[in-house]
């Protein structure tokens, strides 16, 4: 019998959760009958079972719902605000009762027959909120499903992890033995079939987004109706997949973020009006993987987050000082929402207190190596995305050695890694303690080798810094040997007594079965003996003088698509993305790779045009992304060999080229990308003058605006019309009788037909050499 | 009630984990050091695709130091709260069982051994120390000591 109560607990945990949307789009559109069926099962489903197992309350709760709707269906009475209310509340009634069987309690709360009433037609139901969700519109149908417990998973996977192992351990074995075609064929297929339930195994563990998601509605309809507000929410992205776990991790930092963005982002429906926006507030969260991670967009159209308060209160509240304040972008200033205990709420409400627990949704998502960002734009509303990765424990790191043994370091935690004897690179000790200055930048510098009591044969000098900055702590660069590889790394936790050190996170294994410790960043620095407190912010010195002559030696050697050893220079990587190889895509006149949500020019894949396109081989790609400070473009390559610094010759190529010259890099010769050739032929004609020529074009022409302006724009003129007040540099006259006076000396006419008069300067329009000499002519040489 | 007891010998005395602890018994050769931590635990190594944190049960006894430079380790494979652990043992001698429930031992142990005591107990090969292996796996500072 408890098995039965059970399952039936759990059957109606999973119905009620799935409800949670259905019943608010219902009341949107209450004529919508596959959505009426919907709630109408499962009050039907609870009525059955109900009398199964003699829980009266809750048999006369959803019979009375259960009438009431099946009038609906008959079509004997219209479902409207009231009805909706009342079947709401009784559901919600239902679930309260679920939730005290479950837990072997009596249900004593509450009158049922006040909700048995407002159920009846005619009565006054509380008063009907308004909120509504945008959707596409059918109801989803849920694929059939069984419960399995966790740890049944857990040992499916850990054996199939095994099995992994076992396979790889057999390949070294056949590598080493003269072995049988028959056996190597058989072989490949046992890999490939293993290779292929890894993959399905780890998808059990990924549960929809939409989980998540579907209990959304419901909240904002009920948060705006109590706030007075008018909501609408735009959900999208629910088929994304997660791990199990991770959705639970980030189910309450999310709530919070909504709850925020309702009470405090979206105003009442008067201010809104007075703001001239549209009465009703758009909420929209959106889910998105991009690369291994996943991006969850909370984005509100409500007033915003006034910065400048933020720092005044921050002021006020003594966690900044009133200099350094002065100093802030925007960026940092919004970032204040995270430090504790700052709210720019004029008053804190039962809902929430924006900047009260901030803090914590920070810590909560960094503490699942994911990361939070707000972007505001005052009066026009806020952007919060949460950036998780796809799996707890599958986690991207950096492995490094001492002496000979390796470690891990979480990616997330890493900001930047240079050489301790790169020139942008100082290191100083102060009173003992090691001082880093990086670009201008100064933090404290602790070894790794003396963290761990390890010795070390590499001098001082030639290790390399790892620029760490722990979850909601400060930078700290990290000195260590080597600097092995990035990898995705399969985290376990490791035992009481190893966690007892403070320093790790846990463990995983190599490729070749040896364990690898992963650090965590915060836990070494607090074993290393710095001190993590918000003094970031005083530790950017002298940042704008050096910036200037940054100049290092440092590149990052890899191979190209065509298996070439290649180096570029590292301070022009901004990162490494892997892509899909279908991102990749011949547009508009080159090859174009698609990050995200932008289009850079790709380089790299010129002697491989076609083959970057193509079908099978590896479905990833890594491209750098590489910046010149403004503009980007991607290069596509295999793999990142290592880092390294040029200390040999460079011997220049002969002919201006992808490749500027050649080098002796870690023993053998590499090509060294020419990152300005790159940048100028893939930017070509978009990249824009750091001195713009402004061009004048007549707004009523036409031809000129559908025609020329494009020509224009792509020669890199800044076009503006007559009622601009900038000075154009070049006007552009249709025909002789438009010439401006102003601007007489400064005016190319064009003329309809190809023969010119005698001593006539116009040009004919559609001769477009001529006309683009003209115009750089005319405008002083300043164009390009 | 007759318990299965695995007869281990550790730092040169014989004594009985009780079976229905040990998973299986296996010989180290990779052994990972875990720095900064407590000093009997010895390091990490991998059974399969799982992480073996290893205890120097001859340190945890506070009874000296094993040397583990050479080569080839036997251990026994307990899980504690979901972690796996490898007690590494001098040799691995039989399993027997036990002829009567733990009693206290009234003679005066070395200081390692009354902490990890849970009794003595009758076997067919005389009587042999029942060993706790949480406590071992614990150490022998009492702060270390994880719940």
């Amino acid at each position: 019998m408890d098995d039965l109560i059970a399952d039936f607990v759990a059957e109606c945990r999973e119905m009620l959760e799935a409800l949670g949307g259905e019943i608010v789009a219902w009341e949107a559109q209450p004529d919508d009958r596959a959505r009426l069926d919907s709630i109408f099962r499962f009050v039907h489903t609870v009525k059955g079972n109900c009398g199964f197992f003699e829980f009266p309350r809750l048999e006369a709760l959803s019979h009375a719902a259960e009438d009431a709707l099946a009038d609906c269906r008959a079509g004997r009475r219209t479902p409207d605000g009231p009805l909706v209310s009342a079947v709401l509340a009784v559901i919600d009634r239902i679930g309260e009762m679920v939730a005290a069987i479950e837990a072997g309690e009596e249900f004593a709360g509450g009158d049922d027959t006040v909700l048995i009433q407002a159920l009846e037609p005619g009565a006054e139901g509380p008063a009907a909120v308004t909120a509504a969700m945008v959707s596409d519109g059918k109801a989803v149908s849920a694929p059939r499903t069984i419960r399995l417990s966790v740890e049944l998973l857990d040992r499916v996977m850990s054996g199939v992890s095994d099995m992994v192992l076992a396979r790889n351990e057999l390949a070294r074995r056949l590598r080493e033995t003269e072995s049988d075609v028959t056996v190597d064929g058989a072989f490949e297929r046992l890999s490939g079939i293993i290779a292929e339930m890894r993959d399905a195994i780890t998808r059990t563990r990924m549960q929809r987004i939409e989980n998540l998601f579907v209990a959304l509605p419901r909240m904002v309809r009920d948060l705006s109706g109590e706030l007075g507000k008018q909501v609408l929410i735009d959900i999208d992205g629910g088929d994304v997949e997660l791990d199990r776990e991770m959705i639970e991790m980030i189910r309450d930092p999310l709530t919070h973020i909504i709850r925020n963005a309702v009470d405090h982002g979206i105003e009442k429906p008067a201010d809104r009006l007075k703001a001239g926006k549209r009465e009703i507030g758009l909420l929209s969260v959106s889910a998105r993987q991009s690369g291994n991670q996943i991006l969850i967009d909370i984005v509100d159209d409500g007033k915003g987050i006034d910065g400048k308060k933020l720092v005044e209160k921050a002021v006020a509240a003594g966690s900044i000082e009133a200099v350094d304040a002065a100093k802030m972008t925007a960026r940092e200033r919004l970032a204040l929402i995270f430090e504790a205990g700052l709210s720019t709420a004029r008053e804190v409400t039962s809902i929430s207190g924006r900047g009260v627990g901030m803090d914590v949704v920070r810590s909560n998502v960094e503490r699942i190596g994911g990361i939070v960002e707000v972007d505001s734009n005052p009066g026009h509303g806020t952007r919060m995305t949460l950036r998780v990765p796809l799996t707890l424990t599958i986690i991207p790191a950096l492995t490094v050695s001492i002496g000979s043994q390796h470690f891990a370091i979480p990616r997330a935690a890493i900001e930047e890694i240079v050489r301790a004897n790169g020139t942008s690179v100082t290191l100083d000790s102060i009173g003992g303690a090691g001082v880093a200055t990086i670009r201008g930048r100064r933090m404290p510098e602790i070894s790794l080798a003396d963290v761990l009591g390890l010795a070390s044969d590499v001098p001082d000098e030639e290790r390399t810094l790892v620029v760490l900055r722990p979850a909601g702590g400060d930078l700290y660069a990290l000195a260590v040997d080597r600097i092995h590889d990035h990898e995705e790394l399969v985290v376990k936790p490791a035992a009481p007594a190893v966690m007892a050190t403070g320093l790790y996170a846990g463990t995983t294994l190599a490729d070749d079965g040896s364990p690898i410790l992963l650090f965590d960043p915060a836990g070494v620095a607090e074993v290393g003996g710095v001190k993590l407190e918000m003094q970031e912010r005083a530790a950017r010195i002298v940042e704008a003088a050096s910036t200037a002559t940054v100049r290092d030696d440092n590149v990052l050697l890899f191979r190209g698509l065509d298996g070439n050893r290649r180096a570029i220079r590292l301070a022009l990587v901004d990162r490494i993305e892997e892509v899909a190889r279908s991102s990749i895509r011949h547009a508009a006149g080159q090859l174009r790779v698609q990050l995200g949500d932008v289009i850079l020019p790709l380089a790299g894949a010129d002697a491989l045009g076609v083959e970057a396109g193509k079908e099978g081989g590896e479905d990833k790609v890594r491209v750098f992304r590489l910046s010149d400070g403004t503009r980007e473009i991607g290069y596509v390559f295999r793999e990142v060999i290592d880092l390294m610094t040029i200390d040999h010759e460079v011997i220049p190529a002969e002919h201006p080229g992808a490749v500027s010259g050649v080098s002796l890099i870690g023993g053998e010769p590499a090509e060294l990308v020419d990152a300005h050739w790159l940048f100028a032929q893939h930017l070509g004609a978009t990249a824009r003058a750091a001195e713009q020529v402004v061009c004048r074009l007549p707004s009523d022409d036409a031809w000129i605006q559908n025609m020329l302006r494009p020509i224009v724009e792509a020669a890199g003129y800044l076009v503006i019309d007559e009622h601009d007040e900038l000075i154009p540099d070049v006007v552009i006259a249709s025909h002789p009788g438009a010439i401006d006076d102003d601007h007489a000396d400064r005016t190319l006419v064009l003329r309809d037909e190809p023969e010119a008069g005698i001593d006539d300067p116009s040009i004919y329009r559609y001769d477009r050499a001529g006309l683009l000499s003209a115009l750089k002519a005319a405008s002083g040489g300043k164009g390009r | 009630m007759s318990q299965l007891l695995l007869i281990v010998s550790i730092g040169g005395s014989r004594v009985a984990f009780p079976s229905a602890a040990v998973e299986s018994v296996v010989e180290l050769d990779t052994l990972i050091p875990v720095p900064r931590a407590a000093p009997h635990v010895a390091g990490l190594s991998a059974l399969r695709s799982r992480v073996l944190t290893v205890i120097d049960t001859v340190r945890s006894l506070d009874l000296g130091e094993t040397d583990c430079s050479d080569g080839i380790r036997e251990a026994a494979v307990v899980e504690l709260d979901g972690h796996h652990y490898a007690l590494i043992v001098d040799s691995v001698e039989d399993v027997v069982e036990a002829m009567s429930d733990p009693s206290p031992i009234r003679a005066a142990m070395g200081e390692g051994w009354e902490r990890v005591a849970l009794g003595m107990v009758e076997t067919e090969e005389g009587p042999l120390l029942l060993v706790d292996v949480a406590a071992l796996i614990a150490g022998p500072t009492p702060e270390a000591r994880v719940a």
